[in-house]
């Protein structure tokens, strides 16, 4: 049986950004950033939320050739520039004071944070496009 | 650091996408979310219709039905408060709009639906996203106009 999620895959633009948005701005751990040069210097690079060591967030480029022919890495390219990929969930305990802060860092805001049937939640994106959600469940 | 980040061109049109969701309230011209885009307003409509497959000022009036929509069926708010708090101004255009795209007037839309939280705790930003229908032609959009 299936016994645990322990890494999560995003497609970044840049990942030497994204590695300093996701610590520097939203404040996860670094995990792993290793370059194989063997692999064409494939670099796996991973993050996390602080005292949640058993989920990774890993922070991939979009590869060309020979994994993907370019038109392929620019279409997806093109698609999490839209907004196309999946989104990350996380939670809070203080929605409004983790919008507050991080807004100041320079986090860019889809949403404020807004009463739902839910709880309270606000939206926000990386330079790359991805979505995230923050929620103070009820 | 960010701002010598390389940014795909698209990623632009996505803020001004983002900001129609977050502000649909507001009177937003297609000026407004051509800045937001860092593009001039021709220039920004055609690259938003060929990045997300229709104009701006369509995008941002089949939000606000959905967001009136969603109102109708978790409020009991009247249909002329609807309007106006979904940044539509004539209720007559708001009705025949929402006519032509839910295929019933609000007024009936609302008897014929239960909210759906009532069913699925679903994030209000999916509901949001696969709640919008797709337009059919608005008188509205004659004008060129974002609101």
């Amino acid at each position: 049986m299936l016994k645990q999620l322990t890494h999560t895959q995003v497609w970044v633009h840049d990942q030497d950004e994204a590695l300093a948005f996701y610590t520097e701005k939203l404040g996860l751990e670094l995990r792993e950033d290793v370059t194989v040069p063997e692999m064409g210097n494939f670099r796996w690079l991973s993050v996390g939320v602080p005292g949640q060591p058993d989920v990774s967030i890993t922070l991939m480029a979009v590869p060309g050739p020979p994994v993907f022919d370019e038109d392929t890495r620019a279409q997806i390219q093109a698609l999490l520039a839209k907004g196309a990929s999946g989104g990350l969930f996380f939670s809070t305990d203080d929605v409004r004071g983790s919008y507050e802060e991080l807004k100041e860092r320079g986090v860019e805001f889809t949403q404020e944070p807004t009463e739902q049937p839910y709880g309270v939640d606000a939206g926000f994106r990386d330079a790359s496009g991805n979505h995230f959600r923050l929620a103070q469940t009820s | 650091m960010a701002s010598a980040t390389p940014v795909h061109p698209v990623r632009h049109l996505l803020r001004a996408k983002d900001l129609v969701d977050a502000r649909y309230r507001e009177a937003l011209d297609v000026a407004t979310l051509a800045r937001a885009a860092h593009l001039s307003p021709a220039h920004f409509s055609r690259e938003f219709r060929q990045a997300f497959g229709e104009p701006p000022h369509q995008y941002l009036l089949t939000r606000r039905l959905e967001r009136a929509a969603a109102l109708l069926r978790s409020t009991d708010r009247s249909v002329a408060d609807i309007c106006l708090l979904v940044g539509l101004h004539s209720v007559g255009s708001f009705t025949t709009s929402f006519g032509k795209t839910y295929g019933m007037t609000p007024t009936a839309y609302r008897a014929a639906h239960a909210p759906a939280i009532a069913r699925a705790r679903v994030p209000t930003c999916v509901l949001q996203a696969y709640a919008r229908q797709p337009s059919s032609t608005f008188g509205e959009d004659t004008r060129g106009q974002a609101s």
